[in-house]
C-alpha cells in the first residue's frame, strides 16, 4: 500500500503510523450533553465497508500528520491531504 | 441423530468396504422458509454453536442460520486454531473458561471429531516485570479452574529446546504455561456444530446474504437476504467483522472497527513442537499442525479494513518477532498466507446482549480471539435468546459499558481498537 504524501510523493504505508477515524469532532467539554456527546465521540464509529477517512502520521518522512481517504474494501487511495489544512482554527 | 447418521469405527469400516458409497452430506443444505422463530445471521462458528445449543439444551428447533458464503468460508476457516483460557479479568476468565471446559467435551456432545489437542500453551517471559505480570495473570487462571504453571527458564527448555534462549535483546526467563489449552480443528468445529444443529432439525441457508431488516410494530421482524424475505421472531446477527455493515441499515453505530489479521503456514516439518507458544517482546504465536506446517502469525494490520487480504509491513514485522524467536525460521520455505477480518472493540473485549433494538440479539467484537470462545459464545448467546437475557456469564459483555464505564480492557490501552 502506497501512501501518497503531498511532501515526500508515493511511500510505503511502512513509513506511517495509523491514528485512526478522522471524521469526528472533539466535542465541547461545557456543552450540557458533553457526557454523552463524548461517549460517542470516543467510542463510536461508523467503520464503513468502502471509503474511509483516517488520520496517518509520516513518522518515517516529513513527520506531518494526513488526513488520508482510502477504501477499506480495496485499500485504494482516493485522496491524501496535510491534517492542518483540515484542522479548523 | 439417527442411528445410520453417527460416526463410528463401524462406520468408518462399513464405509470403507463399500467403498464410500452409502456417504451422506453432513448436513441439510436447507431452502428458506418464509417464517422462524429465530434467524441466526453468519453461519460461522458462533452462529452455528449458538444454533446447536439452541435446539439442544433450550429446546428451540425452528431456526434458520443464514450465511452469505458457505459453511466454514469466514473467519472459522482463516484462524489459527489455538484454544485457551488465559484470561486475567474477572469478566472474562469465568467465560473462556467454560469454553474450555466445552471443548474438552465436544467431540462427545457433537459425535464428530474436531481434533481437539491438549497440548498446552506457554506464554514467554523476557523480563521480571512481565514475569510479575504473568504471576498474577496465573493466579487469576488458577481461582477460576482454568489452571496455570509457572515455568523457569529450564523448564522452558524441555519444552522448547530450539528457541534463541539467550538472545541479546529478549532472553528468555521462562514462561506462563496453561496445560489444558491446546488446539482444534478450526473448520471442522464449525461443521460438526452445522452436522449435529442440522440433525436437530435447524435449517442451514448458504449463499444467503441478508441485505437489510424487516420491521413490524417498532420491531425487528426478519431479514431481507438474496434468497427472499424470512420473517423471525428473535433475529440474532453473529456476523464477525461485518457486524457494523449490518447495523449501520438499522441507524446505529457501534464500539467496533474491522481490522485485518493475517496468518502464516510453513512447508511440512518432523513433529518438533508440542503445543503453542507466544512470544512476549513481540507479537508472535505458533503451533505445529497435524500435518507438520508451522502456524503462526502476529499483530493485525493496524487499520480499518474489510479486504481479507492482508499488507507486507505486518507480513514483516511477523516474520520479524518469529526470527528472533526461533533461529531457523527464516530457512524454511512458506506455503500460505491468508487473513480474516476482525471486529476490533474499543476495550479488546466482546459484545453479547438483547438489543439494542427489539427484536435483534448481538454477538460481536470477538477482536482477535473468536475462535477459542465458539462454544461458550453459542453456548450463552443461546441462553441470551431464548431466555431474553444475559446469561451469567456473558452478564458483563454489554454493549452500554462504554456509556457506564464498566470497560473490560485486558491490555490496558484504551479506545484505541488497533492496540488491542
Amino acid at each position: 500500500m502506497l501512501i501518497d504524501c503531498p511532501y515526500c510523493g508515493a511511500r510505503d504505508s511502512h513509513e506511517f503510523t495509523y491514528r485512526g477515524d478522522a471524521t469526528g469532532t472533539r466535542p465541547d467539554p461545557a456543552a450540557e450533553n458533553a457526557g454523552e456527546a463524548f461517549h460517542d465521540y470516543v467510542y463510536l464509529r461508523d467503520n464503513p465497508a468502502g471509503d474511509h477517512l483516517g488520520w496517518w502520521y509520516h513518522g518515517a518522512g516529513c513527520r506531518q500528520w494526513l488526513k488520508v481517504s482510502r477504501n477499506t474494501l480495496t485499500h485504494a487511495i482516493n485522496a491524501v491531504r496535510l491534517a492542518r489544512d483540515e484542522v479548523k482554527s | 441423530m439417527l442411528p445410520h447418521m453417527r460416526y463410528s469405527v463401524f462406520k468408518v469400516l462399513r464405509d470403507g468396504l463399500t467403498s464410500n458409497r452409502h456417504l451422506q452430506p453432513a448436513w441439510r443444505d436447507a431452502v428458506p422458509k418464509p417464517h422462524y422463530d429465530i434467524v441466526i445471521v453468519g453461519g460461522g462458528g458462533h452462529g452455528m454453536a449458538t444454533a446447536y445449543y439452541l435446539a439442544k439444551v433450550h429446546g428451540l428447533t425452528n431456526i434458520a442460520v443464514v450465511e452469505k458464503g458457505w459453511i466454514g468460508g469466514g473467519n472459522a476457516g482463516r484462524n489459527t486454531t489455538i484454544i485457551r483460557s488465559n484470561y486475567l479479568l474477572a469478566a472474562n476468565e469465568p467465560f473462556y473458561e467454560w469454553s474450555m471446559k466445552l471443548w474438552e467435551g465436544l467431540e462427545q456432545e457433537l459425535n464428530y471429531n474436531v481434533m481437539v489437542s491438549q497440548s498446552g500453551i506457554i506464554n514467554l517471559i523476557h523480563s521480571d516485570a512481565q514475569r510479575d505480570a504473568y504471576v498474577r495473570r496465573g493466579n487469576a487462571m488458577i481461582l477460576n479452574g482454568a489452571g496455570a504453571k509457572l515455568l523457569s527458564r529450564e523448564d522452558v527448555r524441555e519444552h522448547l529446546p530450539f528457541l534463541d534462549f539467550d538472545n541479546g535483546r529478549f532472553p528468555i526467563k521462562g514462561g506462563l504455561q496453561q496445560p489444558r489449552a491446546g488446539t482444534a480443528r478450526h473448520d471442522a468445529v464449525v461443521w460438526g456444530y452445522a452436522r449435529a444443529a442440522s440433525a436437530l432439525g435447524v435449517d442451514i441457508i448458504q449463499n444467503c446474504e441478508v441485505v437489510d431488516f424487516l420491521f413490524q410494530d417498532g420491531r425487528i421482524a426478519g431479514v431481507k437476504t438474496t434468497r427472499g424475505d424470512i420473517k423471525a421472531d428473535k433475529t440474532a446477527l453473529a456476523v464477525a467483522g461485518n457486524t457494523s455493515r449490518l447495523t449501520s441499515k438499522l441507524g446505529f453505530r457501534l464500539p467496533i472497527e474491522s481490522y485485518v489479521l493475517q496468518a502464516f503456514i510453513s512447508e511440512g516439518l518432523k513433529p518438533f513442537i508440542h503445543g503453542a507458544f507466544t512470544f512476549g517482546a513481540g507479537h508472535f504465536y505458533c503451533s505445529q499442525s497435524d500435518k507438520g506446517e508451522l502456524v503462526f502469525g502476529g499483530d493485525i494490520d493496524g487499520y480499518n479494513s474489510y479486504a481479507q487480504r492482508g499488507n507486507l509491513p505486518v507480513v514483516e514485522d511477523v516474520f520479524e518477532g518469529g526470527a528472533a524467536l526461533i533461529p531457523f525460521l527464516p530457512r524454511l520455505r512458506y506455503l500460505r498466507q491468508w487473513a480474516g477480518i476482525c471486529d476490533m472493540s474499543m476495550d479488546g473485549s466482546p459484545i453479547m446482549c438483547v438489543g439494542p433494538v427489539p427484536g435483534l440479539y448481538l454477538n460481536a467484537a470477538w477482536n482477535y480471539g473468536g475462535f477459542k470462545a465458539t462454544p461458550a459464545s453459542g453456548w450463552c448467546f443461546a441462553h441470551t435468546i431464548a431466555r431474553d437475557e444475559a446469561h451469567p456469564l456473558n452478564k458483563n459483555f454489554r454493549i452500554d459499558r462504554f456509556r457506564t464505564g464498566h470497560l473490560i480492557d485486558e491490555k490496558g490501552v484504551g479506545a484505541q481498537p488497533n492496540l488491542h
